[in-house]
């Protein structure tokens, strides 16, 4: 695992702990090495001095103090570690959803919204183990190792010579079985998640499976699966665990050779007992911290995948905010001056990029209703978001008032605008706060009355709880009728100077159909409006009709002189005259 | 305590290999325990300077556990994760086998709620049983009774006193640090479930968050939220590492306690110097095996959460089950007539009925069309009819014998459905035909791929029948899901046919072609079409329109447009739309 530039970069702003760890760490090694040379010498005095319990008084007092002081020292390094790791963590969630926030909802909409939400809760929780564990045990396993071989080499030069001539033999054969181990236990990985894949979409699928009447023969299927995955993964893990085998192979051997060869020189005389135990008992403290880095680099891998993932996505390209932002105009005319545009292609998909967008030329006066129509994939919603400024153009200008957009900040933009898409989003919060988010310092009133203008009064009632039902993910649903004329009251709040408007495809009940036109009405009134049309009502009401077709402007002009002269507009009002 | 025994009968079948496993473990600790005395009798036996050959069998015995723990230690790994793939296999079978039953009833809200996903990660995650809860109290258990054994020869008080102080902090530690864990932990999941919410609003909101100008104030709830998070995963962090220095403590102190008790006894000839250093080092190593009980502990809480949401999902009771005298169905099946009498049904936890009072009477071979604006009870129809739930009162009777009276496997053979959620599943276009009916031949599948206007996209993919679809695979359009769909259903040959808006999410012109396949599927069956969509209505024998659970219009299409009531009000906004 090589050690990541960005991220050891995030974490030298949090040093000061760090390195708090490591020192404690480091104390706890001398603390070993201090109780270890205070036992030896208890044992040696009672065994060889025949010392009695009040003769060795002050060193069995020093002993249970060097004790309680080494567990002191290991929780305080602990503790310096995790609340480095806590920093990290919080920056980098923060910097994260941040850029998220900025690249936009068309770049957030291409990620997995499941598999993001994973990264950015547990996946930056994996750091800890790289944080907290492995980055400090990287110092101590240079350190404590090192300070013990130095002990053992004052007190005897062959034991501190085995020592050190074994050391490195333990992180050379980590890497070669972890190497060898590596290529197999990920293809295993692998083969593992596929198979939970695979046993969830079973499970989420097991109501066509039982229409098909395929269920119960699953079960075979499942046992199958399982068994092979089974075999499979034992012949990985018979090679994985090799290397566990190795490490403590060398690790206990050179503990029983250390063992054998001072015996061997106690029995001739050339070494006294005292150091001879004291050696014994350090020897397999200079191994331990060696050992716990083999676990804390597994561990610690799982944290450099999380935070690769982290990088990646906060280092994607987001567009840039003017340094010095002019205010967005009160009631501005908007202006799209050949603007084009075309969405990136997915590079690991291989497919291409598609031109969305073509030289479009439009004006909207202040007051002014404008629909835009056309067959589906003509542009319609690129061009409300590229007025949304949720896609910058690639080429062309959006302006307000002749300033050019990009002059202004795009949340000021955003605030003379209010938006009703499709299919709103409703928050995990009270049915008041979701129509509060059009005006964050509007009171109840306020919000009561947007509530009655979209005509989501009598609807909000029937709920448990009324304007504090709590809905969207953890609560109520609310049906995409419902949630329209949510949206409509955020609208009627946000009592903006421009209006987007995207028409629901999906066939709303008629009776209420009739009812929300009149509720549209008013809220067009004294406002400007882009409306993506689907109902020839709608486009009938507009001041002028904007007809797309492949991203470019086809026509533009008021219904009726569009139904004498625009072929296209003919047929997309007439085209549902029956049906198949 | 009843959650833990239940979990536990899922690993009795495997009863033989727990025991080899621990007795893996325990002789791993041993040959730990068993170097470090040898080692120390060794070295204090030397001190003495005896003859070389009084030391043979401590040396022989030094290189033996040295190379023992190495290898019990590998043989215990491999046995456990043996134990473990046996054991994810078993609750994969289990947990399914237990859920079929109940699906679709039981499982069908779960879907949106991801509460099924979330099962499934726990039913994986029970495979660790054996490895992180069962195993380290079986193997401190026989090491501690191994070891005060041992101690006991010596002198059976300092056997008494290792015993209590081995038990102290076994048990002890681990139940302070549970106490002290369960808040902070159970603050913890909250938090992190309000972080996820958060975000997954910051996610998919964000279009409406941008435009609302409210992306700074939900950057700064995810930053509240996570700074939340990070100080109780500290505290969390602070209890783990108290419970560490705990057994740090409790290891060497009590390998004090035990030199403080000795000495005397040493003085008093129970037994020499070299017995002292070699209870001390044992004393040590044997604590090896309490080490890994606090984590134990906290993954014992962990499996118990895991195991109450798993059977609260499974100890659901079924919502439908077989007849006890069900009606035999030969092989050859005609199209059924189809009869309604009074039905009516309420889901479980609402209190309006989704259906109330419906009549009907579809003679056999004819076209049902059922409509209404959303919200009607249409779909609700569509499931009575397959038998995913029983009507709360009346009768469904399928060729005039009562729905009930139909083994389940039967019913399903003779109603076909084709619905707007299609479920692929991972494997090949053949694999996901075949799932149909499974003994279909090439030739079989190539007229159903053919029928359902299937065929020149099969063979237009990268690897035609076996391209590999689902997940990690190909993605399909909503047309491409619809016409696999549909020949499947063409594998099948039900006599009765249930459409439940099949043609939902399609864009004008895929549906005018979809509509026409679906034509030829009607043929030579009765037919029930479920749909918010007039399109070939002119097609149907009869149609009914609902509205919020009850009837209220039916007639063929020139009737009901004559009625000039909520039909006629759907047909025309309708109309009113562009394409």
């Amino acid at each position: 695992m090589q050690l990541d530039r960005r991220l050891l970069a995030l974490v030298h702003t949090r040093r000061v702990s760090l390195f708090a760890a490591v020192g404690f760490g480091a104390l706890g090694g001398i603390a070993v090495v201090a109780q270890a040379w205070l036992l030896a010498h208890v044992i040696a005095r009672v065994f060889l001095g025949g010392a009695t319990r009040t003769q060795v008084a002050t060193p069995l007092m020093l002993l249970l103090g060097t004790i309680a002081f080494r567990a002191l020292l290991s929780w305080a390094a602990d503790a310096a570690a995790v609340h480095a790791a806590a920093g990290v963590k919080h920056d980098l969630r923060d910097k994260v959803f941040a850029r998220l926030l900025e690249r936009g909802p068309l770049a957030a909409g291409r990620e997995r919204t499941g598999e993001l939400v994973t990264t950015l809760t547990e996946g930056i929780e994996a750091l800890d183990a790289y944080i907290a564990r492995y980055l400090p045990q990287l110092a101590l396993a240079a350190l404590i190792p090192l300070t013990v071989a130095v002990v053992v080499l004052t007190r005897d030069l062959l034991s501190g010579v085995v020592l050190l001539l074994t050391a490195p033999l333990i992180p050379i054969f980590m890497v070669l079985i972890g190497r060898l181990a590596d290529v197999r236990s990920r293809r295993q990985w692998l083969a593992m998640s596929r198979l939970s894949a695979s046993f969830l979409d079973t499970i989420q699928g097991l109501t066509t499976l039982k229409v098909l009447g395929r269920s119960r023969a699953q079960v075979a299927a499942i046992r199958r699966a399982s068994e092979t995955f089974r075999f499979a993964s034992m012949d990985v893990l018979r090679i994985a665990f090799l290397s566990a085998l190795v490490l403590e192979l060398v690790a206990t051997l050179s503990v029983a050779v250390v063992a054998v060869e001072i015996a061997l020189r106690l029995l001739h005389g050339r070494l006294d007992f005292e150091q001879a135990f004291f050696v014994l008992l350090l020897a397999p403290e200079f191994y331990l911290p060696l050992r716990r880095l083999g676990a804390d680099f597994h561990a610690g891998l799982a944290g450099t995948t999380a935070a690769q993932r982290l990088f990646t996505l906060l280092e994607a390209p987001a567009p840039a905010r003017p340094a010095i932002a002019i205010p967005m105009p009160p009631t501005p005319s908007l202006e799209l001056e050949e603007v084009s545009y075309a969405y990136p292609g997915e590079s690991g998909r291989g497919s291409a990029a598609r031109p969305a967008l073509t030289s479009v030329n439009l004006l909207i006066e202040p007051g002014e209703k404008i629909a835009i129509v056309g067959p589906s994939g003509a542009g319609k919603s690129t061009l409300a978001r590229i007025v949304l400024r949720f896609v910058e153009p690639d080429s062309g200008r959006l302006m307000a008032d002749d300033v050019p957009a990009k002059a202004i900040d795009p949340d000021d933009w955003r605030r003379a605008i209010a938006w009703v898409p499709q299919n709103p989003h409703l928050f995990a919060d009270t049915v008041a706060a979701n129509i509060r988010l059009g005006r964050p310092e509007s009171d109840e009133k306020e919000v009561a009355a947007a509530a009655r203008h979209a005509l989501a009064e009598d609807f909000i009632a029937e709920l448990s709880a009324g304007y504090d039902t709590s809905v969207g993910e953890r609560g109520a649903l609310l049906s995409g009728g419902q949630a329209r004329r949510i949206a409509l009251a955020r609208a009627f709040l946000a009592d903006a100077p421009l209006l987007i408007l995207d028409e629901p495809t999906a066939d709303l009940d008629p009776r209420l159909q009739a009812e929300l036109d009149v509720a549209l009405e008013d809220l067009l009134t004294g406002r400007s409006a882009l409306i993506i049309a689907h109902r020839t009502p709608t486009v009938m009401a507009a001041d002028r009709v904007v007809v797309l077709d492949s991203g470019r402007v086809v026509d533009v002009g008021p219904h009726d002189e569009l139904l004498e002269r625009c072929e296209l507009y003919r047929r997309l009002v007439h085209s549902y005259g029956g049906g198949a | 305590m009843r959650e833990l025994l239940r979990l536990l009968r899922l690993v009795r079948p495997f009863a033989g290999q727990v025991a080899a496993a621990t007795a893996l473990g325990v002789a791993t600790v041993a040959c730990g325990i068993g170097l470090m005395g040898t080692a120390a009798f060794l070295i204090a036996a030397a001190a003495l300077q005896p003859s070389i050959a009084e030391l043979q069998v401590a040396i022989v015995g030094v290189r033996f556990f040295g190379i023992g723990r190495g290898i019990f230690r590998y043989l215990e790994r491999l046995a456990s994760h043996r134990l473990t793939l046996h054991l994810l296999g078993r609750l994969r079978v289990w947990f399914y086998e237990a859920l079929e039953p109940l699906a679709p009833a039981r499982t069908l809200s779960m879907r949106s709620a991801d509460l099924l996903t979330r099962a499934v990660a726990d039913v994986e995650s029970l495979q660790e049983l054996y490895i992180r809860v069962l195993a380290p109290p079986l193997v401190a258990v026989a090491v501690g009774a191994g070891t005060g054994f041992f101690i006991g020869a010596f002198h059976l008080s300092l056997a008494v006193v290792f015993l209590c102080l081995f038990t102290v902090a076994g048990i002890g530690i681990p139940a302070g640090i549970h106490v002290l864990g369960t808040r902070i932990g159970n603050r913890l999941t909250r938090t992190r479930a309000d972080l996820a919410a958060t975000i997954v609003d910051g996610i998919q909101g964000m279009a409406d968050l941008l435009a609302c100008g409210q992306g700074a104030s939900q950057r700064h709830r995810v930053e509240e939220l996570s700074l939340r998070l990070v100080r109780d995963r500290e505290r969390a962090s602070r209890v783990e590492a108290l419970g560490t220095a705990a057994m740090t403590f409790a290891t060497h102190a009590s390998v004090w306690i035990v030199l403080v008790i000795a000495i005397p006894m040493v003085r008093a000839g129970f037994f020499d110097g070299v017995g002292l250093a070699v209870l001390c080092l044992v004393a040590m190593a044997a604590f090896e095996a309490v080490q890994p009980l606090p984590a134990a502990a906290r993954h014992l809480s962990e499996q118990l959460a895991a195991g109450r949401r798993v059977f609260a999902i499974l100890d659901a009771r079924p919502a439908v089950e077989d007849p006890a005298r069900p009606a035999t169905v030969s092989g050859d099946i005609s199209p059924p007539a189809v009869k309604v009498r009074g039905l009516e049904f309420t889901y479980p936890g609402s209190e309006e009925p989704a259906l109330a009072g419906l009549e009907l009477e579809l003679p056999a071979g004819c076209r049902l069309a059922i409509v209404g604006p959303s919200g009607a009870g249409k779909s609700t129809l569509a499931h009575l009819l397959l038998r995913f739930w029983d009507p709360t009162a009346g009768e469904i009777l399928l060729a005039d014998r009562p729905l009930s009276d139909y083994r389940l496997d039967d019913l399903r053979r003779i109603v076909g459905v084709l619905s707007q959620h299609i479920d692929l599943f991972t494997g090949t276009v053949r694999d996901n035909l075949l799932l149909a009916s499974p003994a279909a031949d090439a030739a079989a599948l190539e007229e159903a791929a053919g029928r359902a206007e299937l065929l020149s996209t099969i063979h237009a993919l990268p690897e035609g029948w076996d391209t590999w679809i689902g997940e990690r695979g190909l993605e399909l359009s909503g047309g491409q899901r619809q016409r696999l769909a549909i020949a499947r259903v063409l594998l099948r040959d039900p006599a009765l046919l249930v459409l439940d808006e099949p043609t939902t999410g399609l864009d004008p012109v895929t549906e005018t072609r979809l509509m026409r396949t679906l034509r030829q599927l009607m043929e030579g069956r009765t037919t029930i079409l479920i749909t918010h969509r007039l399109v070939a209505m002119e097609a149907m024998d009869q149609i009914l329109v609902l509205d919020r659970g009850r009837v209220v219009e039916r007639g063929n299409h020139g009737q009901l447009l004559k009625l000039d009531g909520l039909y006629r009000q759907l047909y025309e906004a309708q109309q009113l739309t562009l394409s």
